[in-house]
């Protein structure tokens, strides 16, 4: 597989593990562990059961007959909107919390930006029964409150991160300092395709499923296995890695992910790190990152909590590095105007980060009998307070 | 030889201080220096500061995002210390994180630090792999000395490979922790400096993280070579004078 990590981690000249030698021993202890925990038969039939059981997989990959008449062109819609929890995260955090355990952790840390992945792992932890501390910038613990109050009635504890600009970055910062100070008893179980490896690898793996289902899903409906486009939002890019994972060397399937522009490209607001980004290291992994000319981080913006982050997987670094696939930055207006229209065409309120894949059929003509799925990664109930802020409904 | 050689083959227990450029005040870079030289201390580390210290506690975060906001970058750094030389015979050593000097390009950078008079490297999130595969050739030529960490995880067969490819000493983290952290030093501690110590390495050990007073530093000297001073003397510069920098050595005892 020619877009897969290599066996020092690296996707082309992305990835690896720039950690900090304390973090060494958890990290090879990983990367050691967790293909050999994934492939064993009890995990796989355990690991599925939840799926099915608590998740609620497959999700429905839903022809979306109106939206498909007005852009002439055939559109399916990958319902990750309809896990449990809301979003794709929770197929992520499933697989880790099963790999934790395996490892025999008893305590569980995760950082969260919007909250979605802080509660999808809260959630987990709940299930498991496990002790679970969530790192959460101070400025998102006052923009999400009511997803720091799901965390808190799941049994999580929610760590405000101070330092820095206090968000995402920040409270990746933190979790991995708490890994650092608890390396014996501690799983941190991170919620995109960023990280040391293995953790890229191993993220986008356990979201494998969403294009795995993709397939079997059109070979029923359609008669082939494979799309003419995969359309999907990126910020570290979880739910694109699970969209693409299967067709990444498919190369008739074309792939398309979706940054934030936030204001525009060229605003001083934006988290287009395709556009924006130089090759750098942030929480342990060479990619595209943003920063200044002298190598300090700096702060996305994007309207869409869950896409300023302001590096990008590795993984999909390489696919832009390669140019198979093609990035496409979409403005807040663009996306929040998508929102409103997927909701009155389709009846479905989409998530803002998902809002920026389906403006996307606003930018690119495609043909009648093109097959194009878009990942819908997660709903739009914990945005409505940002679209009524927007619309003034 | 190099100057951090030589210092390790005095007879006595080296005394390290971590500072952060930039901080306080973006121009105390050469005073600092000046002053902890002038107070007999054997080595500093000069802490190029990052947006994200991932190895560090509150302390050493709070002081780089200071030093960043008062416009300390890496060229301004090497522009303080091009005449450090001049006056100052300690060995002295950058420590930093792997992007700025990505962007600042590692050929560049250590063609900068030869110049100004730098000694060393620490460089935490530059693992050993990529360092022996891509940098270490770049490093011997400009003769800076790549500085590694263990930890009280540290495999026995990893602390052997990083033995086998430092020439200088290891820096021994104290403790399973970040910088700033600890309240000294606890039976379990003083097992893994005995531990480490009975491996008899080709390079002396240096310990850092949780030093701050006589007590730690008697303790974290015990059975290694020095010790470094970090967290605990930002925060004496945060509340006092440069010039009062001989207070804070003297209540170390050596």
């Amino acid at each position: 597989m020619k877009y897969n990590v290599d066996e020092n981690g690296f996707y082309g000249q992305f990835g690896g593990a720039f950690i900090p030698e304390m973090l060494y021993p958890n990290v090879e202890e990983l990367k050691e562990n967790y293909l050999k925990i994934m492939a064993e038969p009890s995990f796989q039939e355990e690991f599925n059961d939840l799926l099915q059981q608590f998740v609620g997989r497959p999700t429905p990959l839903y022809f979306a007959k109106r939206l498909s008449e007005k852009y002439n062109t055939k559109i399916y819609l990958k319902r990750e909107d309809l896990c449990h929890t809301g979003a794709h995260k929770i197929n992520n955090t499933i697989g880790q919390i099963l790999v934790a355990k395996r490892l025999g952790k008893t305590r569980i840390i995760a950082e969260t930006g919007a909250g979605q992945h802080g509660v999808a792992t809260a959630t987990v932890c709940a299930l498991m029964g496990l002790e679970c501390i969530v790192y959460m910038g101070e400025v998102d613990i006052k923009r999400q409150a009511p997803n720091v109050a799901r965390m808190k009635m799941l049994g999580a504890e929610v760590r405000p991160a101070s330092s820095g600009s206090k968000t995402l970055k920040d409270a990746t910062n933190e979790a991995i300092r708490d890994w650092i100070n608890n390396p014996i008893d501690t799983f941190y179980i991170i919620g995109s395709v960023v990280g040391p490896h293995p953790y890229p690898d191993m993220v986008a793996r356990f979201q494998s499923v969403i294009s795995k289902e993709i397939k079997s899903q059109l070979l029923a409906q359609e008669g082939k296995e494979n799309p003419d486009y995969v359309i999907a939002c990126v910020g570290g890019g979880s739910n694109a890695a699970g969209a693409f994972y299967e067709f990444l060397d498919e190369e008739s399937v074309k792939l398309i992910a979706v940054e934030a522009a936030g204001h525009g490209v060229d605003s001083d607001e934006s988290a287009a790190t395709s556009v924006l980004g130089k090759i750098g290291i942030i929480h342990g992994s060479k990619t595209l990152l943003m920063q200044t000319e002298d190598g300090q981080i700096t702060e996305p913006y994007s309207i869409s909590a869950g896409l300023d982050y302001p590096g990008v997987g590795p993984l999909h670094a390489h696919l832009h590095d390669t140019k198979r696939a093609e990035f496409i930055a979409i403005t807040d207006k663009e996306a929040m105007q998508s929102g409103l229209e997927i909701s009155k065409t389709e009846g479905i309120i989409p998530a803002i980060e998902t809002a920026h894949a389906f403006s996307v059929l606003d930018k690119k003509q495609f043909q009648p009998n093109d097959i194009v799925v878009i990942n819908l990664s997660g709903r739009g109930d914990k945005d409505l307070n940002t679209y009524i802020d927007y619309f003034k409904f | 030889m190099n100057r951090i050689n030589q210092k390790l083959q005095e007879d006595k227990k080296l005394l390290s201080i971590y500072f952060t450029a930039g901080f306080p005040e973006l121009n105390d870079t050469d005073s600092i220096i000046q002053e902890l030289e002038k107070n007999g201390v054997d080595m500093i580390e000069i802490g190029l500061p990052f947006s994200d210290p991932l190895a560090d506690g509150p302390t050493i975060q709070e002081s780089s995002t200071i030093a960043i906001e008062n416009g300390m970058t890496t060229s301004l750094l090497f522009e303080q210390l091009k005449d450090i030389r001049k006056s100052v015979q300690i060995p002295l050593i950058i420590m930093g994180y792997f992007n700025p000097m990505l962007q600042f390009g590692i050929e560049q950078f250590c063609k900068k630090c030869a110049e100004v008079g730098i000694d060393g490297l620490i460089i935490p999130d530059l693992p050993l792999f990529i360092y022996e595969t891509e940098y270490k050739s770049i490093f011997e030529k400009y003769n800076l000395k790549n500085i590694f960490l263990i930890s009280p995880q540290t495999s026995e067969g990893r602390i052997q490979q990083i033995d086998a490819i430092s020439d200088s000493f290891i820096y021994m983290v104290s403790s399973a922790a970040v910088t700033g952290s600890q309240s000294g030093f606890g039976s379990e501690q003083m097992e893994y400096f005995k531990r480490i110590s009975n491996i008899n390495l080709k390079n002396p050990q240096i310990v850092g993280f949780g030093i701050k007073d006589e007590e730690t530093f008697e303790q974290a000297t015990k059975y290694q070579k020095g010790a470094i001073i970090g967290s605990a003397f930002i925060n004496f510069l945060k509340e006092n004078p440069i010039s009062d920098i001989s207070k804070f050595l003297n209540s170390i005892a050596k």
